[in-house]
């Protein structure tokens, strides 16, 4: 990796005030250290945010569930309350990647991120989550733009992820052999506001499948998906999995997804 | 009598304490004093001519030591790498070995091809010079795919070779297999692709070279297979050093698979260069260097065809094959598709005659080479699914066709029509002991309990053999390899009793230092604790050809017998002459010397002590008590034996569940049965990995290698794998003293052809692997 400079604040301002246009924010590292170390990146300065307390940790206040952003994919996995207010959520961060990964990849890494193929991006869009930034809160739709492109400014930072908590939902990933990100995800949920059926991997940026969403508001059941076929054009092709395949995930994941919902 | 730890006990393996506790001694942990790092500006193009270097930026960069390129090493007299193995085609003529120097001179030829080794402070600052070099390159249209570069009109690679054809081999009688054909009452087709495979060991391979001034001694450590076929091909090719002035050490190597045979360019590159700038020279492989240079393995395309009569026996056999050599022949490339392949292609069986032909050729990628099982997999392969095709078309069980058409087991020795001489081998008892494993006749109904939870079953079965103990020096002399495949071995008693043993072989995860002492212990009666085994250090170890081929004990552990056999000569002289009895009143067991008929014996600990210290001893014997041995063995060993996969496939997304697996395994006598059965599981994951997972791809436009990483390149994990029923059935091999046959590759090669055997039952159709679940999905919704 080329050399860069370091800092590590112990405050949101701090880290807002020490990072500049060339620098990045430090997580996790589990996307941005390979990144460094293939030279694919030259940040001046990495400004670590593992210093910053009010950044982690997990709460429930009444329907809502707050992740921070600093909070580990581990964290999130074993946690009493996400287990209780949102158990897919909780199955879905266990399985990211490997051990390794989810020891040190945090929720905010994951979202800034915007790997099409990330899982956190389902459950976001899924369950109608808020992003919360040092300076606004951001609807996930609107957040995720488009492939590794987010609504966030430069310098602009996640401090923490709100859930509304759902009636039931449920995630099914087909996790890509090689890499075990998700090939095709797909997050259902029932919530106060309706049903959300999220997509991610599939496509270039997560997105909603509003036809299985009305389907699934009048019959929360496995069989109103299953026959609901999605476009393939537009979706993802590469040496894994054609269009058309991922296409034909989308439904069989769906169905998987709503069989699981709790 | 038996011996503790002994032949035939579970000794858990002596080396693993180190390995796991982070002690073992792997190249990159070395460094030396003055040390400098090494970097490889590797080209980005597929093909392209290279117009000029300028390295005046880089040369002035921060830490840079110096920088050479291709035509340094030219001028300064290194010649380029070798294959050594030389094939004749048809016509009579030599096959096609274009030169390939460590660094490209004046065109690149893959992904990967080296450009220019820039030699710095730090690795770091090695690397932002390479940023600062300027090529010029004219890039030029590649061509990845093999039946496209052997197709008219294709991109010619190298001058040398017109067509990119390297050779036009063949083996067995064509016109026996011809009229065979014409008259046979049924013919089964079946067209494959063996894909190509990254081999992965768990370590990169990495080298360091240094340079003694004073002495003139250059010495390599490096991740070697074969430390002293590295040196002979450096001294006598690329003339780094004449062999008395250059020591190459392979320490602890972190897997191999066959990639770390090869001498490769970066090795000779560092050696060289830490003459030239009288300094300790590291390099290490990154992984992504690994993926674009590493000989990768297997890239077969086959057509094969298969003649039966009307009682479903096998007439003839007739194979085509096109072989992708990559961009350059590796050090023994063009053996493997051609000596190690054609002459499988009997498998089990009796097939009156067979006939095969391979084009190899030359591709703009990289090299291709022996990969675990090498050759004999790719055989295995069309020889079992062919057997699976003909049983299909014929209405019969495979395994009733298979059973109907061994070899049996009074036919030994049997001479295939692809000269090989089969010597020892049950397949019946193989076959059906792996049919009781997995419980074959209860598949119908475990198969319609997966029907009714809405999935499909299969079962395949392989029945693979191989020629291991490679190999007699003189047979694959007349077959065109350039060097004798024997094996070395020294057994040298220290005055207190314990023993060092010497072996041209090497380990790199296989656990030599373990069954080899189990083999001293056994016969010598030394505790394994006593009993030190090195290997890979040409100034310690007696020339050896090294670790491949399942061949370290076959070969190597008979040079060790020999060797014992005649400590075990000279110490009953001792015994007799300290006991005062006559030499043939000596009798010896475990260790134990005693005069017949008495209750004297001395212990062979007693026995080398009074070699080195003679106050007593016979006048006309030498002292000391330590022997080598050269052992050349008199045929290859056949390991053969009965794999059988159960699949269960979810057809909505193509996914193939394995349930069971059954390996009934022929390895002859068995040294350490925890080791054979951990060789299986290993061997058996790597074909896993090629049949559902593993799979090279470039993007035939631009020659890129898209699966540069394990973002991309799927390797097998722990919950791919499914638990595995081993047994091994043990007719001793009659042709060396041990009576083994080896293991290490028996897996890789029984389990491709038995993965896809049951997937193709459970769908139906044919496919090719890997059996990716949109392939398999894609097949069961195609009509
Ligand atoms: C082997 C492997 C397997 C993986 N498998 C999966 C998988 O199955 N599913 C999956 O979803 N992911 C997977 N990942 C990705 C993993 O979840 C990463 O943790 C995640 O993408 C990045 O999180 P991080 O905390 O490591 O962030 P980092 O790598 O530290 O940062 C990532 C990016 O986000 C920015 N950033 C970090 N935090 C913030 C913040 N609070 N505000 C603004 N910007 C920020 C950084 O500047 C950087 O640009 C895998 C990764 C690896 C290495």
């Amino acid at each position: 990796m080329y050399s860069f400079d370091y800092e590590r604040p112990s405050g949101v301002n701090e880290a807002a005030s020490a990072i500049g246009e060339d620098d990045k924010f430090l997580a996790g590292g589990q996307t941005l250290i390979p990144t460094l170390k293939l030279r694919l990146a030259q940040p001046g300065k990495l400004v670590d945010l593992s210093g910053i307390s009010e950044l982690k940790g997990i709460s429930v206040n009444g329907s809502e569930l707050s992740v921070g952003a600093m909070t580990r994919h581990v964290d999130v996995a074993d946690s009493a309350d996400v287990k209780s207010a949102i158990p897919a959520l909780a199955q879905l961060a266990s399985h990211i990647g490997d051990a390794q990964v989810r020891n040190r990849g945090t929720i905010g890494g994951s979202i800034s991120n915007n790997d099409p193929a990330a899982d956190y991006p389902a459950a976001l869009v899924g369950l109608g989550a808020t992003v919360h930034t040092n300076k606004r809160s951001i609807s996930a739709e609107d957040f995720f733009v488009d492939l590794f492109e987010t609504a966030l400014e430069d310098g602009e930072l996640v401090t923490k992820v709100t859930f509304p908590i759902p009636e039931k939902a449920g995630y099914a990933k087909f996790p890509n052999p090689a890499s075990r990100f998700a090939l095709t995800g797909v997050f259902v949920a029932k919530t106060a506001s309706g049903v959300r059926v999220a997509v991610t991997g599939a496509g270039p940026c997560v997105f909603r499948q509003t036809d299985m969403e009305a389907a699934l508001s009048s019959n929360f059941s496995p069989d109103a998906v299953s026959g609901i076929k999605t476009e393939a054009s537009g979706l993802n092709a590469d040496i894994h999995a054609s269009a058309d395949y991922r296409a034909n995930l989308i439904t069989v994941m769906a169905a998987r997804a709503v069989k699981a919902a709790s | 009598m038996s011996v503790e730890n002994g032949i035939g006990a579970s000794v858990r393996r002596k080396e693993d304490q180190r390995f796991i506790t982070g002690n073992g001694h792997y190249l990159d942990d070395m460094n030396r004093a003055g040390q400098a790092y090494g970097y490889f500006l590797r080209s980005p193009y597929a093909f392209a001519k290279i117009k000029n270097i300028d390295l005046s930026a880089a040369k002035s960069a921060p830490g840079v030591v110096d920088i050479f390129t291709g035509a340094d090493m030219v001028a300064d007299g290194i010649g380029g790498l070798i294959c050594g193995w030389g094939i004749t085609s048809k016509d009579g003529s030599p096959h096609k070995a274009p030169p390939h120097n460590s660094m490209a001179v004046d065109a690149v030829r893959h992904v990967g091809d080296q450009v220019a080794f820039v030699i710095a402070e730090t690795l770091e600052q090695a690397k932002n010079a390479a940023e600062l070099i300027e090529v010029g390159y004219e890039v030029l249209t590649p061509v990845t795919n093999i039946a496209k570069a052997l197709a008219p009109g294709a991109p010619q690679i190298h001058e040398e070779a017109p067509g990119n054809l390297c050779y036009d081999w063949e083996l067995g009688d064509k016109a026996a297999v011809d009229a065979a054909f014409a008259n046979a009452a049924h013919v089964s087709k079946i067209d494959l692709v063996n894909n190509r495979l990254s081999p992965n060991p768990m370590e990169p391979r990495a080298a360091l070279g240094e340079y003694d001034a004073g002495s003139g001694e250059l010495t390599l450590h490096t991740t070697s297979q074969n430390p002293h076929v590295a040196r002979l091909i450096m001294s006598a090719f690329l003339g780094i050093a004449p062999e008395n002035k250059l020591r190459v050490v392979a320490p602890d190597v972190g897997g191999g698979f066959g990639s770390k045979i090869f001498v490769y360019a970066e090795e000779t590159t560092t050696i060289w260069a830490a003459r030239k700038i009288n300094r300790p020279v590291k390099w290490t492989a990154d992984r992504s260097e690994a993926f674009l240079t590493d000989a990768h393995g297997r890239d077969h395309v086959t057509h094969a065809e298969l003649a039966t009569d009307n009682d479903g026996k096998i007439l003839a056999f007739r194979v085509s094959t096109k072989a992708n050599m990559g961009a350059y022949l590796s050090t023994f490339a063009s053996a493997v598709p051609t000596y190690l392949y054609g002459t499988l292609l009997s498998g089990q069986y009796k097939i009156p005659s067979i006939y095969c032909e391979v084009q190899a050729g030359f591709t703009n990628t990289t090299p291709v080479d022996a990969y675990r099982g090498a050759g004999r997999p790719e055989a295995t392969y069309v020889v079992e699914r062919m057997m699976d095709t003909a049983a299909k078309d014929l209405k019969m069980d495979p395994t009733e066709f298979r059973l109907k058409n061994f070899i049996q087991p009074d036919a030994y020795p049997y001479e295939t029509p692809v000269i090989m001489t089969y010597d020892s081998g049950d397949y019946p008892l193989a076959m059906n002991l792996a049919k009781e494993m997995i419980d074959y006749n209860g598949f119908a109904a475990r198969k319609a309990q997966s029907e009714a939870n809405g999935k499909l079953r299969g079962i395949g079965v392989a029945a693979y053999i191989e020629a291991c103990g490679i190999a007699p020096s003189a047979a694959v002399g007349s077959l065109g390899a350039g060097v004798g495949l024997w094996e070395s071995a020294e057994v040298r008693f220290n005055p207190t009793g314990s023993v060092t043993v010497f072996t041209g072989s090497h380990s790199h995860g296989q656990g030599h230092e373990t069954t080899f002492a189990q083999i001293i212990a056994d016969k010598l009666g030394v505790p394994i604790d006593s009993v030190e085994v090195v290997h890979g250090d040409t100034s310690k170890v007696p020339f050896g050809m090294g670790t491949y081929g399942s061949r370290s004990l076959a070969v190597g552990g008979s040079a060790i017998v020999k060797a014992v056999d005649k400590i075990v000569e000279k110490s009953k002289k001792i015994a007799a002459h300290l006991m005062e009895a006559s030499v043939e009143d000596i009798e010896h067991e475990h260790g134990v010397f005693s005069v017949a008929g008495t209750d004297k014996k001395l212990t062979m600990g007693e026995i080398a002590f009074a070699a080195y210290v003679p106050h007593n001893y016979p006048a006309d014997l030498e002292p000391g008590m330590a022997e080598n041995a050269f052992y050349d063995p008199l045929n290859f060993t056949f390991p053969a034996g009965t794999h059988i996969a159960e699949v269960e496939i979810d057809p909505a997304t193509g996914v193939v569940d394995i349930v069971d697996w059954a390996a009934a395994d022929d390895f002859g006598n068995v040294i350490n049965p925890m080791i054979v059965e951990g060789q299986v599981h290993g061997g058996v994951a790597q074909g896993i990995g090629q049949a559902l997972l593993e799979g090279v791809i470039y993007d035939e436009e631009s020659g890129q290698l898209l699966t540069g990483s394990y973002m991309d390149y799927c390797m097998p994990r722990a919950d791919d794998l499914p638990n595995f029923r081993v047994a091994t059935t043990n007719t001793p091999c009659p042709s060396n003293p041990l009576g083994v046959k080896g293991c290490g590759e028996a897996g890789a090669i029984a389990g491709p052809a038995a993965l896809m055997n049951a997937i193709v039952n459970a769908i139906g159709k044919d496919i090719d692997m890997p059996a990716t679940p949109e392939k398999v999905w894609r097949a069961i919704n195609s009509n």
